[in-house]
């Protein structure tokens, strides 16, 4: 395995997989993730229709927290989730399906949000990770987990027929942080009468939780009349109003370069370049916000295979750590539990704007002890084999002789490998 | 050599990737202590405590909620906060109204850096890092990530308790070795093994196993290693769930009774040390003065902080109470600010910790006009 080969596993993949063979050409390798339609996955991926139903009956049982029947779909889902990681053929597209799912954060945090989790990811994240930023935030907008964590499905047109007679009222939360966090970013320049005109744009935007099957369902009583200023463009009152807006927002040129700098900073180093920034940035307002070349043109940046220069989270670290062994099923960690562990808690950001991704964010002291303390307790599972074997497998060339030296002096296997899974080139991407 | 003691083979690992900075926990001048816990959402100062007292109130927010408890006849505290109210009785707990940084964003995620900075824009350094530079006490993060308000240049230790069997000592220190070149992760494994080592000692395993990482576990751990002869004299901790956009008299309970015996409990792991303490509570801006459409409030302006401590010159709460009536909300929205947190803050640093106004300018860049408050401090 030849050094540019390692760096790609590492930097745009999941770490390598000790029983699959290497790429033979990593560029092919990676822009062929992206061009080929993802494969169907084995196990029947979660669905907003089941969680919302074990919501349902949830509120109706209220059992003890952590005995919800959407916290049991939860963990089964996670479980399936974060295997697919251990498992696929396309690593590069599943840090994508990673990376916009942490763009458009949704969080256990919020109780109601914990059945639908992982269809989340499924319906508006998964699907559309190669194609159009309009789409993939459109079905964001939609999908019943967000417009229950930033609170939208319940905020209603103060002049809607159901504003008026139950004196209900607009909620901002979702409309800000679409602004904010999802599209154009306070270097827009908007101002609360923005966000305001954008909550009301949105206001109808909700759930039918009763449903068969329950889902999305945009509620005109509850919908704001009269049309809307935003960033100054006039929107007319109505879902289309919605949709116009949206999609304006996802078209912006601001949008395209937060994204742009937030692809660069996850995928090629803390503080991006500028040229890189403008690079992929370019591509994303030429082709009207194509996720796909956008993903391609990062593989095409030259700073992009200079290795070694991004922490991996907690989460990366951890599947990077299993592939590495490469498992089977029936003796891999609770996989859930070890991220709680590790300070990322599936699916649990602290707040709508994600995990954090730069090195500082992860480099807290206690934190790196965890991995440590993790890693020598999984270590464990290495069984009879040689950990040079797997260091070498894993690494190639990226692994340093000051780490083949340590393994080599280590008492015993395990303390290896704990070695190799602590080092800095494995702990890098 | 084989160190058979954790804390000599820490001392030798931290020599070799900190050099100067092996003595950060070690070294405590002086006896004040200081501690800052950031409430990460954004409290609602007006539901914590409420000006019953102002006319205005009742159209924004409908009935006076009942049960509130009474902070000298305008103001009442939330029923939730009885530690809190004890120590206002006793005084030692200051509410200070009607505050806020001084920037005006509505961001969670800008207000917090900025609040965490000390300045109207992202520094890469925190204000209380700058203080533990200023006066060379030794600091602790306590959770498992060390908040922008501790980064920076001064060394600053990080603990959270930890539940996991370890790695032998040699191992630990081949590891640390092995990642001492690493600019990013050397540095984080030598101080966090430094910081075990030191928290094995003052806890002397007594870190409460049960619920271990709730705010009240949190706070009363790190009460007993500021307690310590060799303790760290600075902290920080963080709590959040603030963020009431919706049913909002439910959801703020919580959060509120969290708090209140987190502060309790690091009042009682603090023993003696109470009485030569300061802590300020505060929190990124405060929430819309109306209630929303769905029982919740909004992002805000200003909001109220907490100090608390047997230091702190408390019993009375402290605003320039800018008034809820028609004309008196900042852009007809939020509670207006009066009082900069900077002002707060530096109140605390001159009288508690005897900074002086260069080192003040030091640690909150360009706040000539945010003057140091008097009358915080005993």
């Amino acid at each position: 395995m030849d050094m540019r080969t390692a760096h790609a596993l590492a930097r745009f993949g999941l770490g390598r997989r000790l029983t699959e063979p290497p790429p033979a050409d990593p560029g092919v390798w990676l822009i062929s993730q992206i061009r080929t339609a993802a494969l169907p996955r084995i196990d029947p991926p979660a669905a907003t229709e089941s969680g919302l139903l074990a919501l349902r009956e949830d509120r109706a049982n209220k059992p003890k927290p952590g005995e919800s029947r959407a916290r049991a779909l939860f963990v089964a889902q996670a479980a399936g989730e974060l295997g697919e990681a251990l498992t696929t053929a396309a690593p590069f597209r599943e840090r994508l399906v990673w990376f916009w799912t942490n763009h458009f954060t949704i969080s256990l945090r919020r109780g109601e949000c914990t059945g639908v989790a992982c269809a989340f990811i499924e319906e508006a994240i998964r699907p559309h990770v190669t194609g159009r930023f309009a789409t993939m935030l459109l079905a964001v907008m939609r999908h019943p987990a967000m417009l229950l964590y930033l609170d939208n499905a319940r905020s209603v047109g103060p002049a809607s027929p159901a504003g008026q007679r139950n004196r209900l009222g607009l909620n901002e939360n979702l409309a800000r942080e679409c602004l904010e966090l999802h599209t154009v970013s306070p270097a827009a320049g908007y101002t609360q009468a923005d966000v305001t005109a954008l909550a009301r744009i949105l206001t109808g935007w909700s759930i039918d939780i009763r449903g068969d099957p329950p889902g999305y369902r945009f509620r005109p009583m509850a919908h704001q009349p009269g049309a809307q200023t935003l960033m100054g463009r006039t929107f007319p009152p109505g879902e289309e109003g919605g949709l116009s807006a949206l999609s304006f927002l996802a078209d912006h040129p601001a949008a395209y370069r937060f994204l742009a700098t937030k692809l660069v900073r996850h995928f090629v180093a803390d503080d991006p370049a500028p040229a890189d920034v403008r690079r992929i940035e370019g591509v994303l307002r030429d082709t009207s916000g194509d996720l796909g070349a956008a993903a391609a043109a990062l593989v095409g940046l030259e700073s992009a295979w200079q290795p070694g220069t991004k922490v991996r989270t907690p989460q990366e670290f951890m599947i990077a750590a299993i592939r590495a062994l490469d498992l089977p099923e029936g003796n891999r960690p609770n996989m859930v539990g070890v991220l709680a562990v590790l300070g990322q808690p599936f699916l649990t950001a602290p707040a709508p704007n994600g995990w954090p991704d730069r090195a500082a964010d992860w480099a807290a002291p206690e934190g790196m002890l965890r991995r440590v303390d993790w890693a020598h307790g999984f270590a464990g599972r290495l069984g009879a084999r040689d950990p040079m074997d797997i260091a070498e497998a894993t690494l190639g060339p990226l692994l340093r002789p000051a780490t083949r030296e340590a393994m080599g002096r280590a008492g015993s296997r395990r303390d290896a490998l704990t070695l190799l899974l602590t080092s800095p080139e494995f702990q890098r991407r | 050599m084989k160190p058979t003691r954790r804390s000599t083979l820490l001392g030798l690992t931290a020599a070799a990737s900190l050099g100067p900075a092996t003595l950060a926990l070690a070294a405590a001048p002086g006896e004040r202590r200081f501690v800052v816990v950031i409430l990460r959402g954004a409290l609602d100062g007006l539901a914590a405590v409420v000006p019953h007292g102002d006319p205005g109130l009742v159209a924004l927010r409908g009935a006076v909620p009942e049960g509130l408890l009474d902070l000298g006849g305008f103001y009442g505290l939330h029923p939730a906060l009885t530690n809190l109210h004890a120590m206002y009785r006793d005084g030692s707990m200051l509410p200070v109204h009607a505050a806020a940084g001084p920037y005006r964003v509505r961001s969670h995620f800008e207000a917090q850096d900025y609040l965490e900075s000390g300045a109207d824009r992202r520094m890469t350094s925190g204000w209380l890092n700058r203080v533990v530079g200023e006066i060379g006490a030794s600091a602790l993060a306590v959770g498992v990530s060390v908040p922008l308000l501790l980064r920076g240049a001064a060394p600053v230790g990080n603990w959270a308790p930890h539940g996991m069997a370890e790695p032998a000592s040699d191992l630990y220190a081949a590891i640390a070795a092995l990642n001492q070149d690493d600019t990013v992760i050397g540095p984080a494994i030598a101080a966090g093994l430094q910081e075990r080592g030191f928290s094995t000692r003052a806890l002397s395993g007594q870190a409460a196993e049960k619920n271990r990482n709730t705010f009240p576990a949190l706070a009363a751990a790190a009460g007993t290693m500021l307690a310590a002869a060799d303790g760290p004299r600075i902290a920080a901790l963080e709590l959040g769930g603030w963020d009431t956009h919706s049913a909002q008299a439910n959801r703020l309970k919580e959060p509120l009774e969290q708090l209140d015996s987190g502060l309790a409990a690091l009042k009682t792991a603090l023993g003696s040390a109470w009485m030569q303490t300061a802590i300020l509570v505060m929190t990124e801006f405060g929430r819309t003065a109306r209630m929303n459409g769905t029982g919740g409030t909004d992002h805000g302006t200003g909001g109220v902080a907490f100090l608390l401590g047997g230091a702190v010159a408390g019993g009375k709460v402290h605003a320039e109470w800018p008034g809820l009536g028609q004309g008196n909300l900042f852009e007809d929205r939020d509670l207006a600010p009066t009082t900069d947190l900077r002002s707060v803050a530096k109140g605390v640093l001159t009288a508690h910790l005897r900074l002086g106004s260069a080192a003040l300018e030091r640690v909150f860049p360009g706040s000539a006009a945010a003057a140091p408050m008097t009358g915080l401090i005993a």
